[in-house]
C-alpha cells in the first residue's frame, strides 16, 4: 500500500495526542497528576495540538476535504465515521475536565467524571482506527489480532513519554509514572515485534488462480498488463517496499521507537533534574521518529490483493 | 447509506457473466464503457498527460491477459474485469458518508459524487480492484453497470443494456438478473458452472465468470486418429484420397 504522509503523520500525532488524554483523564482524578495550573494547561493544549494536527492532516488527505462534515453519518456501519464521531466527541468532555483542572484545580466532581468519559472516548477513538485497518479484508497484513493493540500500544507509549517529559519540566517527575512509561514502551514492542513475525510467517488466503477463477490447467501468471502506464490501483496500492530495505526499516523502527525510549526513560528516572529533562526529552523525540518509520511501514509492508491481477503470486 | 440492504427472497440481482473460453482481449468493451461514461451521468473520466509518455486515466472496466498451465497444455486467457456488484459489498459498510450504495431493488452498486469525500478507504475494500480516483474531481468511481442505460426509455429496447455487452465482437459478455434462476444468464452460470472471483474473501459477487471450455486444445479428432495410427482406409477409392492428401500437405 502506498505510504501517505498525511495518513502516517495523522495517525501517529492523533496516537500520541488521544493517548495523552487517556493518561491525563485516568491521572488527574487518581490524584497521580500536580493540582491544576500551568501544568495542567500546556498538557492538555499538547493533547489537544498533537490530535487536532491529526485530524487536520486526515481531512487535507481527502479528495473533497469541504465535503468532510458529511463523514460523521455512517456510525452505524463505518469504523472510519466511528473514528471521526469518538474523535470530536472527545474534546467535548476533555474541554469541561480541562477548564476545572486548569482554573479550579478541580479533578474531581463534574471534572473528574468527565475526564474519565474523555479518556474513554479517546480510547474508542483510537480502537476505531485501528478497526478500519483491521476491518479490511483484501489486506492480509492487517488481519492479525496485533493491529488493534499495536494502535492503543503505540498511542499510550507516546502518549506518557509526552506525560513523563512534562512532569520532568514541571519538577513533579514520579516513578510511578516513569515505570508505566517503561512498562508500555516495553509492552508497545513486544505487540509489534508479534506483528511484524505475524506479517512475515503468513500470507493471505487468495491466490492468483482464486482472483481469476482460473487454474485448471496449472499456473496463472500475467502475461499482459490492461494499461502500458500506471493507474490509480498502482499508484494506490502497487507500491512494494524491497525486504532487505524493509529489514533495515525496522531495525531503525526498533532502536528509535523502542530502544532507545527505553533506555532513556530509565536514565531520566535516575539523573537529576536537568539530565532528566533532557534524557526525557530523547525519548519522546526519538520515539517520534520511530513511530513514523513503523507506521510508514505498517503501511509499506502490506500487500492488496488487487497486485494478484498485476503478476503478484501471493499477498 | 451505507449500510447492506436487508436481503429479500427472490430479490433482483442484476450483473455480468463473462465468458473466459470466448473472450480475445479486443478491449472494445473498455473503449465502449469508457466512451459512454465519459459523455454521461458519470463524466468526464479524466485522462492525464493523454498523449504525454506517463498517460493514465480512470477506465472502469479493465482487462488482462493471462496465462494458465505450463507447456504444450497451457492457454492464454483474456480477462475483463469491472465492479462485481457484490452482495455483501465491504465497498458500501465501509463508506462514512453514505455516497457508496447497494440498491434494494437491483443490487446495483452506485458511488453518489455529490457527498462522495474521496478518502478512498472503498478502493482499499474492494478486492478486485473495481473503483478508481478521479484525481480531477476528487471522488470516486466505477461500473455503474450503465444504470443510465438499462432503465432508458429513450434507448429503443435492445440498446437496454450495457455498453459493454452490446459492443462485444464475439458475445463473450452477457446482462441479466442472476438472481432468477431461468434467466438466461443464471442458465448460463449453471449449464458453464459460472466461478466466484476469490470467494474464499467472502464478498459474494454477484458478476460470475465462465471458465475456459475443457479440451479446446485437444487435438483435432482426425489428427488424433491419424496421429494413433487410424485402421486402413478400406476401398481404393479412400485410399487414393488419403495420398492426395498426403501430397497436398507437403
Amino acid at each position: 500500500m502506498h505510504p501517505a504522509l498525511s495518513i502516517v503523520l495523522f495517525t501517529t500525532a492523533a496516537g500520541a495526542g488521544f493517548g495523552l488524554i487517556i493518561v491525563l483523564g485516568l491521572g488527574a482524578p487518581l490524584g497521580y497528576l500536580p493540582a491544576g495550573g500551568w501544568f495542567a494547561f500546556v498538557a492538555l493544549a499538547v493533547a489537544t495540538a498533537l490530535a487536532a494536527l491529526g485530524l487536520f492532516a486526515s481531512v487535507f488527505h481527502l479528495g473533497r476535504p469541504e465535503r468532510a462534515w458529511r463523514a460523521f453519518s455512517q456510525w452505524r456501519s463505518s469504523w472510519l465515521s466511528r473514528e471521526g464521531v469518538c474523535a470530536v466527541a472527545t474534546f467535548v468532555p476533555t474541554a469541561i475536565f480541562g477548564i476545572g483542572w486548569v482554573f479550579f484545580s478541580a479533578t474531581s466532581g463534574i471534572a473528574g467524571l468527565c475526564a474519565i468519559l474523555g479518556a474513554a472516548l479517546a480510547a474508542a477513538t483510537i480502537y476505531c482506527t485501528g478497526m478500519i485497518y483491521h476491518s479490511l479484508k483484501p489486506v492480509h497484513q492487517w488481519r492479525n489480532a496485533w493491529v488493534v493493540p499495536g494502535y492503543f500500544g503505540l498511542g499510550l507509549m507516546s502518549g506518557l513519554l509526552v506525560l513523563d517529559l512534562l512532569l520532568r519540566i514541571w519538577r513533579r517527575p514520579a516513578p510511578g509514572w516513569t515505570l508505566v512509561t517503561v512498562l508500555a514502551v516495553a509492552a508497545g514492542w513486544v505487540i509489534k515485534e508479534r506483528y511484524w513475525l505475524a506479517v512475515d510467517t503468513t500470507a493471505g488466503p487468495s491466490t492468483p488462480a482464486s482472483a481469476t477463477a482460473l487454474g485448471r490447467r496449472g499456473r496463472v501468471r500475467l502475461v499482459e498488463g490492461p494499461h502500458t502506464q500506471d493507474n490509480y490501483l498502482l499508484k494506490e496500492m502497487g507500491f512494494q517496499i524491497a525486504r532487505k530495505h524493509g529489514r533495515r526499516l525496522r531495525w531503525i523502527a526498533r532502536l528509535a521507537g523502542f530502544v532507545v525510549p527505553l533506555a532513556a526513560s530509565v536514565i531520566a528516572g535516575l539523573v537529576g533534574h536537568g539530565p532528566a529533562i533532557a534524557a526525557a526529552g530523547l525519548a519522546v523525540a526519538s520515539a517520534a521518529l520511530g513511530l513514523v518509520v513503523e507506521r510508514w511501514l505498517f503501511f509499506a509492508e502490506a500487500r492488496h490483493t488487487v497486485t494478484l491481477y498485476y503478476g503478484a503470486d501471493a499477498v | 447509506m451505507t449500510s447492506l440492504p436487508p436481503p429479500r427472497a427472490g430479490q433482483k440481482k442484476l450483473g455480468l457473466v463473462i465468458d473466459l473460453d470466448i473472450c480475445v482481449g479486443c478491449h472494445a468493451c473498455a473503449t465502449a464503457c469508457k466512451e459512454w461514461n465519459s459523455g454521461g451521468h458519470s463524466g468526464a473520466l479524466p485522462d492525464f498527460d493523454p498523449y504525454g509518455a506517463e498517460a493514465w486515466g480512470v477506465w472502469f472496466n479493465r482487462i488482462h491477459s493471462y496465462e494458465e498451465g505450463d507447456g504444450d497444455g497451457a492457454r492464454t486467457v483474456h480477462f475483463p474485469k469491472s465492479c462485481l456488484h457484490c452482495e455483501d459489498a465491504a465497498c458500501v459498510t465501509v463508506c462514512p458518508t453514505g455516497a457508496s450504495y447497494k440498491r434494494a431493488e437491483d443490487g446495483i452498486v452506485l458511488v453518489n459524487a455529490e457527498i462522495c469525500i474521496g478518502c478512498k478507504l472503498c478502493s482499499w475494500a474492494c478486492p478486485y480492484g473495481a473503483r478508481e480516483f478521479d484525481a480531477d474531481q476528487g471522488v470516486m468511481k466505477k461500473c455503474t453497470l450503465c444504470i443510465d442505460r438499462i432503465y432508458n426509455d429513450n434507448l429503443a429496447e435492445a440498446e437496454r443494456q450495457p455498453a459493454c455487452v452490446l459492443v462485444c465482437p464475439v458475445g463473450a459478455r452477457h446482462f441479466g438478473d442472476l438472481g432468477d434462476p431461468d434467466s438466461n444468464v443464471s442458465q448460463l452460470v449453471a449449464e458453464r458452472r459460472g466461478r466466484d472471483l476469490m470467494p474464499e474473501l467472502g464478498y459474494r459477487p454477484v458478476n460470475k465468470y465462465l471458465p475456459p471450455r475443457p479440451g479446446r486444445m485437444a487435438p483435432h479428432p482426425a489428427a488424433a486418429a491419424a496421429a494413433a495410427g487410424a485402421s486402413e482406409p478400406a476401398t481404393a477409392g479412400e485410399r487414393l484420397l488419403r495420398w492426395v492428401d498426403r501430397l497436398l500437405s507437403l
